[in-house]
């Protein structure tokens, strides 16, 4: 309860920036090989300092939408991204869309935590070394606000030239999620950021996400926790077989599911 | 029903015991063989192996007491001018192979030809290089030969050495450099390679070893002459410089194999069993230092 009313307050604080989307799909769709459709017709609107659940079954498409809204389906062969993306009032999905720097600002979490074999301090500011920051001033900023957002400053400190193999789990996938916010995004996706962590870790990681949606940053995550997605997100949709079968704010998802099939899912008759 | 079970669980005890007992005794009777070989040729070459006058001596041809000087000097260049010219080209084959290639038909044919190519006989590789570069290219008996008859034979393995180590960096690191902008080659570059780095420093010492004791690809190739060197002679198109390339080079493998078929010197048998010595133990120091070097360089790298 009281992290649901903690989202209601941070909502209210950033209402007048939500009525915008960042970011928007139109008519989304993923074939493999020409022709075999993981994906079909995906609308849906995200805005600013929101953050939204992508919830389903497992093979519903999900992660392949996810995966869409970074173009990072365009490093798996044969697969191909139909329809409309509109991100910054323009259409991503065309062949000469800046892929490097779409990426800085739609920034991308993994499941399995994954930094780099490097030092805490060179998994941050490794990316912004390599787009063409080199002033030590700056790239220690970096590292300490980026840090901060992530909720692990207090954590790692004194050890940031430690490897960021010497952290747990869960510091981790923070650790991934400040590398990500390093760059400044307007939008994090995150692909079942909790799966691999224990309920500690994930409620760490869940108050993460609740801070950097407070700084205007749009979240979309995808989750096979249904408590989770209740209690993290202002949004929610249900994938079911490669479509979106319902969207809209969280608290009306759940309590009043227009559809049957996402009424079966949630209460477990399904999924 | 609970005695059914109970003969289950003996009989399965009791097949693990034998399996064990078997695995046990091949992996005995393995090391056996391959320590007695080592002691055997280490014992017999070691009153020669570390005398420093047979080490630096110049060879005879007639009379007793030759050393082996420009022999190991000759194996050492070769070896470097090998690995400078085939580590290079395998790098960048078993990155295109690995990060680049689309997983086409050509791809699959490339990958199977260097598997081919990689058990391909080094007699063959020797007179192939002997067609090519020391006749057709002219070189003759030279260093240069010896140098990309070997690297032909050394691509094969380090690419499969280096794409090994490659895929063997976790897909999640590949997508973590993409998905903060980076370009595929930023990412190859910084991220994997480093990652890769202890197992491709290993597989490259190891080929190293390989190298330095091929004779075949070198009989028709480096020849088997090894003039005297003057390591004051800074001519490099002297033969007696030791930089020269194009300069014939035979050397400690080759050295063995020609003092045994067509050797007159008397002390014939003392030399080879010397040479095999010397062989065998820079070969082990490769090993070693493999091992040494591929961890140090990996716990370098992450940081600990």
């Amino acid at each position: 309860m009281m992290q649901i009313t903690e989202r209601d307050t941070r909502g209210a604080a950033v209402e007048a920036e939500m009525r915008e989307p960042v970011l928007a799909t139109h008519d989304v769709g993923v074939r493999y090989d020409e022709t075999k459709v993981a994906l079909s017709g995906v609308n849906l609107e995200f805005a600013a300092g929101e953050v939204t659940s992508l919830i389903g079954p497992s093979g519903c498409g999900k992660s392949t939408f996810l995966r869409c809204l970074n173009l990072m389906n365009r490093e798996i062969p044969h697969c191909h991204i139909d329809g409309e993306i509109v991100y910054d009032g323009h259409n991503i999905n065309t062949p000469d869309e800046n892929l490097y720097e779409l990426r800085q600002s739609i920034g991308m979490v993994f499941q399995i935590p994954n930094p780099f074999r490097k030092s805490i301090r060179d998994n941050i500011t490794f990316a912004p070394r390599c787009h063409g920051i080199k002033d030590k001033k700056r790239l220690d900023e970096i590292v300490e606000t980026s840090l901060v957002k992530a909720a692990l400053w207090d954590e790692v400190k004194d050890k940031l030239d430690k490897s960021a193999y010497a952290l747990s789990g869960g510091q981790r996938q923070r650790l991934c999620i400040a590398r990500t916010l390093a760059m400044n995004p307007k939008v994090v996706l995150m692909d079942e950021p909790c799966s691999a962590l224990d309920p500690i870790a994930t409620f760490s990681i869940e108050d993460t996400i609740g801070q950097i949606a407070g700084e205007g940053i749009s979240v979309i995550i995808v989750t096979h926790n249904i408590e989770q997605a209740a209690r993290i997100s202002d949004k929610t949709a249900y994938f079911l077989l490669g479509e979106v079968v319902e969207w809209g704010d969280t608290d009306a998802v759940f309590s009043d599911p227009k559809d049957k099939r996402t009424q079966d899912y949630l209460t477990g008759r399904f999924g | 029903m609970a005695s059914d079970i109970k003969a289950q669980v003996s009989r399965a005890k009791r097949e693990d015991k034998i399996a064990t007992g078997i695995l046990m005794a091949i992996v005995a009777f393995i090391f056996i063989l391959l320590a007695a070989l080592i002691v055997y040729i280490i014992a017999s070459g070691a009153q020669k192996a570390f005398d420093p006058s047979f080490l630096t001596g110049k060879p005879e041809q007639f009379k007793e007491g030759g050393g082996i000087g420009p022999e190991l000097f000759n194996s050492f260049y070769l070896l470097v001018l090998t690995m400078i010219i085939s580590v290079p080209l395998s790098l960048g084959a078993a990155i295109y192979l690995v990060e680049y290639a689309p997983g086409n038909r050509v791809t699959h044919i490339i990958k199977t030809v260097i598997e081919v190519l990689s058990s391909l006989p080094s007699i063959v590789v020797g007179l192939f290089g002997f067609l090519l570069f020391v006749i057709y290219f002219g070189w003759g008996f030279s260093i240069i030969s010896g140098a990309f008859a070997l690297t032909i034979f050394n691509i094969p393995l380090l690419v499969r050495v280096i794409q090994q180590a490659l895929e063997s960096v976790p897909t999640t690191q590949r997508d973590a450099g993409l998905a903060l902008g980076l370009t595929r080659w930023e990412t190859t570059i910084h991220i994997l390679l480093p990652t890769a780095m202890p197992a491709i420093i290993t597989g490259i010492i190891l080929s190293a070893g390989r190298v330095f004791g091929e004779a075949a690809a070198l009989i028709y190739t480096a020849g088997q002459s090894a003039p005297m060197l003057d390591f004051t002679c800074l001519d490099f198109s002297s033969p007696t410089c030791p930089w020269n390339i194009f300069r014939p080079a035979e050397t400690l493998a080759v050295h063995i194999w020609k003092i045994n078929s067509e050797g007159v010197v008397p002390d014939l048998a003392a030399i080879s069993n010397g040479t095999a010595a010397v062989l065998m133990i820079c070969v082990l120091l490769f090993n070693l230092i493999a091992r040494f070097v591929g961890k140090r360089v990996g716990k370098k790298l992450v940081a600990e």
